[in-house]
């Protein structure tokens, strides 16, 4: 281990991994059984960059997210029972059920909104630094887009902004293999998307993604360096999602065994939890503990979501000037 | 007698008094302070028209150019928007709104309702439209309709100094995301505007001219040409009413109804195209809602269906002539 963390700061990021991973097994569940209504997202196989990257921000820095931003959300600290109430469309949802999966926001937590829209999150991050900039708060934006949409122009445009304007910002790029259902080793134009970054002027690294001391230590450097005044690092964490681009995507486009290969070999929870209990004073009996603490707040957030109400047709018509 | 200054000098007046007031308000674009990197004159342009001429040695940092980035540049006043600044920001021309149009319908618009009540996006986007300049199919467009058109936007668009200064005030005092549409044609036109600040609220036209004849429903700089031709048509005894309706979202449709009501006849002048417009929603307001009032076909005099030509030849028989505005205005007086 190459970072200063403390015991409870790492049992801190297993809880958020888990939250996560338990958050995301349950979606899947419930979305199979017809439970759960549009389009979503999962980011189970991904909770290491999430975690390890979240854990170096503020309460009062902000993240944009994108179209797969659970873990974001949960990461930043976003209440996990709003969050299963929005995907619900459940009233009590943090968007009170007008966002859904892929609009799940909360600037009080900083995080600034998952996004349908790939590329979407950069420019918006930009702005929540300039922000932080010009109110001389030393804080930090943060944007987490995929490897889809690193090859947007609204990416490659605020990569520009960000360094012109040396603005606090930091951009990590998840390289899970695939936009959509297309490689990202065809679509992407160079071997590692943090060698864009030279184009910029700005600081470019490319870590293992799988591993959550790898992320944390990147992040940890970048953020420091936006908050000090040395303008925006792009980090690329290249990693695998356990799940489909979106719940009914079957996958054709992956190889056979693909999946369960990399959840036998490439699991970041699985990984981190080994390290902990091999060079920590952390047992095996204290992740347990966790896991059965976590199982019943993912069970508490399901039962409460279904139990909700949905919004009534007065919601229909608030939240929006009209004049008509 | 009242102060008289250019339209131009109205914006410029209303964001140095919104900057000094407020020190969340950013003024953000290509060349709003211009010569930014230059071994020139910092300053240098203030503004593709001179608008923000001046206010750059006045508020430091507040004020700040931007690579030439619209997708960037406009998402960045989003999110500043959206984490506790209120920025005005230019798009240089409407017909930009193509490179970077997302940040506006899908981010800025959407976040107060999409995130259920819980964000304000207080930003302004400047910007500007019109033909007239010689300057092209992408560099004349009237796109308002098209903000107009997205749930979430206030789309203002001033036809004198007076009104510019004013809207402006409201569009950074106002929490929701605000296109701002200026007619470069207007930049140069003089008019009465007091000094102290003043803001004018949205969703109330101005009724330009009373008269009981015809209604005349204008937009922008189409005013002052329905002015124009209201004061000849005033010698041939046709007494018209003229409605600058300021905002397009909101709109004073009280206002629209109110004068059908009184004069029975409506002519819509819209810079625009023909199609899904302001002219063909305000016909369709007074087809819904005034239809017993109507004592004549409604008349709509736009642009036709067709880019902006660049030739001067063509480009004047694009724009909405008075000729024509008076032509149209006789036809629906001398009906039935």
């Amino acid at each position: 281990m190459t970072t200063a963390l403390s015991v409870e700061d790492l049992l801190n990021a297993y809880r958020t991994m888990k939250t996560i991973r338990d958050f995301e097994e349950c979606v899947h569940v419930e979305f199979a059984k017809g439970e759960i209504p549009g389009f979503v997202h999962l980011y189970a196989g991904e909770e290491a960059s999430a975690t390890g990257v979240c854990m170096n921000l503020r309460d009062d820095d902000y993240i944009a997210s994108n179209h797969r931003g659970h873990g974001h959300c949960i990461a930043k600290g976003v209440d996990v029972h709003g969050m299963m109430a929005e995907i619900y469309g459940k009233r009590g949802g943090t968007c009170r059920g007008k966002g859904g999966s892929m609009h799940i926001a909360d600037f009080d937590a900083g995080m600034m909104g998952a996004n349908g829209i790939v590329g979407g999150g950069p420019p918006l991050a930009c702005g929540a630094a300039l922000t932080a900039k010009m109110k001389g708060n030393g804080g930090v934006a943060l944007a987490f887009f995929g490897d889809g949409a690193s090859n947007q122009g609204t990416t490659f445009e605020s990569l520009n902004l960000a360094a012109v304007w040396k603005l606090p910002c930091v951009f990590v790029v998840e390289n899970n293999g695939y936009a959509e259902a297309t490689a990202s080793s065809w679509a992407v134009s160079c071997e590692d998307i943090s060698m864009r970054a030279e184009g910029f002027g700005m600081v470019g690294i490319t870590i293992d993604g799988h591993d959550f001391f790898a992320v944390h230590e990147a992040a940890q450097e970048a953020v420091e360096r936006a908050r000090n005044g040395g303008g925006p690092t792009l980090i690329e964490c290249k990693l695998d999602r356990f799940f489909g681009h979106c719940e009914d995507d079957n996958q054709s486009y992956r190889a056979p065994n693909e999946v369960r290969e990399i959840r036998a070999n490439k699991d970041c929870i699985k990984r981190f939890a080994t390290v902990l209990t091999a060079n920590t004073e952390i047992t095996n009996s204290d992740l347990v503990a966790i896991d059965g603490e976590v199982r019943v707040l993912i069970d508490d957030a399901l039962a409460k979501a279904v139990a909700d109400s949905a919004p009534g047709a007065a919601d229909l018509l608030t939240d929006v000037y009209i004049t008509y | 007698m009242a102060r008289k200054i250019l339209y131009r000098d109205a914006i410029n007046e209303a964001l140095d008094q919104e900057m000094a007031r407020d020190d969340t308000v950013l003024v953000m674009g290509e060349d709003v302070v211009g010569g930014t990197g230059t071994n020139g004159e910092m300053d240098a342009w203030g503004g593709a028209f001179g608008v923000t001429k001046g206010l750059y040695g006045k508020y430091g940092d507040r004020i700040m150019d931007s690579p030439i980035s619209e997708s960037a540049l406009i998402g960045a006043a989003v999110g500043a928007a959206a984490t506790g600044m209120r920025p005005v920001c230019e798009l240089m021309f409407i017909d930009f709104l193509g490179v970077c149009f997302d940040q506006i319908y899908n981010q800025a618009a959407k976040f107060r309702y999409m995130f259920g009540g819980k964000v304000k996006t207080p930003v302004v986007i400047r910007t500007m439209y019109g033909a007239g300049f010689r300057a092209g199919a992408q560099h004349s467009q009237c796109l308002y309709n098209i903000f107009t058109h997205i749930p979430g936007l206030k789309v203002v668009m001033p036809s004198t100094p007076y009104d510019a200064k004013g809207l402006l005030i409201q569009a950074i005092r106002d929490d929701d995301p605000v296109v701002f549409c200026e007619h470069k044609a207007l930049y140069a036109t003089e008019g009465e505007v007091p000094k102290e600040s003043y803001a004018i609220p949205f969703g109330e036209a101005n009724i330009v001219r009373k008269g009981g004849d015809v209604t005349i429903v204008a937009l922008g700089r189409m005013v002052l040409l329905a002015g124009q031709v209201a004061e000849t048509l005033a010698g041939d005894g046709i007494h018209c009413e003229i409605i600058d309706p300021r905002t397009t979202s909101p709109f004073d449709e009280d206002a629209v109804l109110e004068s059908v009501g009184n004069t029975g006849r409506l002519v819509i002048v819209d810079e625009s195209n023909p199609r899904c417009s302001m002219a063909t929603d305000i016909s369709s307001l007074a087809a819904q809602k005034g239809f017993e009032f109507l004592q004549a076909p409604i008349e709509m005099v736009t642009a036709p269906h067709t880019p902006v030509p660049f030739s001067g030849a063509l480009e004047d028989l694009y724009i909405p002539s008075p000729e024509r505005i008076d032509a149209a205005i006789r036809k629906v007086v001398a009906y039935g």
